[in-house]
């Protein structure tokens, strides 16, 4: 009987080495009125190999920085961002980033756009064809694949920028609020489809959202940044079996969690720039 | 059916404001306050048009030599201009230097170049062409710039994550993105080199063209055939913004840029 628990304890601590690390990193900006804003602070975190890790707070707490820097778009002013132990240089074919504006390019037909990054890795053109009907119909897009992405609807379209992200089969997902944009049926179908994508692949995924349900219902870990400039205040681990339901009653308490932590700090927010306010006046 | 319809829908407005001109036209004329060299009536006009057209010195002969001249010193120009823009949204340094160049040229009126190129080049064809190019490589230079430089950075940003970068983010990436507002560029910059390409032939004795015609018919107080010849003009420049504007339609209805009207 009392082996149980020290036999957990030995697997807990096994080293497994981390998929990113993000150390002491900081980072600030100066804004065009010339005054210098720190959106970043001394943060650290690890994420493990196919772990869904969610990033929430309250909106300009430096999410998008901080998941900008991990695909290599932005360098950290202090600290570093390693991946597999090598720090990060800039964007690369491993890091998948998938933006709230799909950006899918206008000249292109949805399977061109789809198969895009397979020209820059040396997929031969016929095969590029056939990799991106595979992702198109992961997506449930095949049928469109000659259309025009002006054609499609807004969540078909992230559907499309999904599939495109994940044609040079990356080893991590980046997601800067892809759904915030979307009405709340194409978000639902999006986010069953992002778990189901996450569950066949079992890739890394780190989801920057301030939808609390949202990262509730994917995440293993929801991370929780404070105001600016953020860093890292809490996290919530959710070992709900998957495939997930939106009425698991287990998630609906975590959601209420971490919403009344999210609450306080959007609050301290609120009350930060009303004194920053008063002192104006 | 319908598109004959649509073809009417859209015809009507040109024939119309034409009506409304030689309407006008007719009625100042009929009251006689100006004489006909001021004023021809719009029949010797239409007479003028009708007996020049024809011919080795026809004013069809004269279009088409003119024209050859617009499309091969545009020619010229985009080549020239695309390279110098390009140059110009990728350096900031060639930004300064050559853009503000640029900008300069643009504010000069290209015909005002003519008394130097006829020093150079002699009363010819080239220097026409020189006054031509000069004044069409800036328009052309400062819209190719300005068209790679309000590439949407999101479309930039998803090029760079998805692997492309240096030559070849800017050759499948921006380039690519950057065609519209090019197009639109050039639609000015032709109109640039056709008011240039006239006025320059208007000078220039030693080249036969529209705008020379213009000059000879106004010498001889030929006012009708100087309205014909006019007309022309204006008739081969609709013809030319007719190819481009075929063009960007094309363009935008691809992209999705096309409001349905």
């Amino acid at each position: 009987m009392s082996s149980s628990p020290v036999l957990r304890v030995v697997t807990e601590t096994a080293p497994v080495s981390p998929k990113l690390t993000l150390r002491g990193v900081s980072k600030g900006y100066v804004q065009s009125s010339g005054e210098r804003v720190e959106a970043v602070a001394n943060v650290s975190l690890d994420i493990a190999p196919g772990e869904f890790v969610c990033l929430i707070g309250p909106s300009g707490c430096g999410k998008s920085t901080l998941l900008n820097m991990i695909a290599g778009l932005d360098r950290p002013d202090a600290g570093e961002v390693l991946m597999d132990g090598a720090p990060v240089t800039g964007p690369g074919p491993d890091r998948a980033v998938l933006f709230q504006e799909p950006a899918l390019f206008p000249w292109m037909s949805v399977v061109e756009n789809v198969g895009f990054a397979l020209g820059f890795v040396g997929t031969p053109k016929r095969e590029r064809r056939e990799r991106a009907m595979f992702w198109l119909e992961k997506v449930h897009l095949s049928a469109f694949a000659n259309a025009q992405p002006h054609e499609l609807s807004p969540g078909m379209r992230q559907r499309a920028a999904l599939a495109r992200s994940l044609v040079c089969q990356p080893e991590v997902l980046l997601a800067d609020e892809p759904f915030g944009a979307l009405d709340a049926q194409s978000r639902e179908v999006l986010q069953h489809e992002l778990q189901s994508v996450w569950l066949e692949t079992r890739n890394t995924f780190v989801f920057v959202t301030h939808n609390v349900r949202e990262a509730v219902f994917l995440a293993d870990r929801v991370v929780l940044m404070s105001a600016r400039p953020g860093s890292f205040l809490a996290e919530h681990r959710i070992s709900s079996p998957r495939p997930r339901a939106f009425e698991d009653v287990l998630l609906s308490k975590v959601v209420v969690d971490v919403h009344d932590s999210l609450l306080k700090e959007v609050e301290k927010v609120v009350e930060a720039e009303g004194s920053a306010r008063s002192d104006l006046a | 059916m319908s598109r004959l319809k649509g073809a009417l829908v859209q015809t009507w407005p040109r024939i119309a404001i034409i009506a409304v001109i030689v309407a006008i036209w007719a009625a100042v004329y009929a009251t006689g306050y100006w004489d006909t060299i001021q004023l021809p009536s719009p029949t010797s006009v239409w007479d003028a048009l009708w007996s020049h057209l024809d011919g080795r010195d026809g004013l069809l002969a004269l279009a088409y030599r003119s024209l050859l001249r617009l499309f091969v010193s545009l020619a010229v120009s985009i080549a020239v201009g695309t390279g110098i823009g390009l140059a110009m949204a990728a350096s900031k340094v060639v930004q300064r230097s050559v853009g503000s160049l640029m900008v300069g040229l643009q504010a000069l009126p290209s015909i005002s170049w003519l008394p130097l190129a006829i020093l150079w080049f002699g009363m010819s064809a080239k220097a026409i062409l020189f006054v031509v190019v000069v004044g069409a490589v800036p328009a052309v230079a400062v819209a190719t710039a300005s068209s790679v430089r309000l590439v949407p950075p999101a479309l930039v940003r998803a090029g760079r994550t998805l692997g492309a970068s240096g030559l070849e983010l800017y050759g499948k990436v921006v380039l690519p993105a950057a065609v519209p507002g090019y197009i639109a560029g050039l639609q000015q910059a032709w109109a640039i080199a056709w008011r240039a390409l006239m006025a320059a032939e208007l000078f220039v004795t030693g080249a036969r063209g529209l705008g020379h015609f213009v000059a000879q018919a106004g010498e001889a107080f030929d006012t009708p055939l100087v309205l014909a010849t006019m007309i022309v003009i204006m008739l081969c420049g609709i013809g030319v913004d007719l190819l481009f504007t075929l063009v960007d339609r094309r363009v935008r209805r691809r992209r999705g840029l096309l409001v349905p009207s």
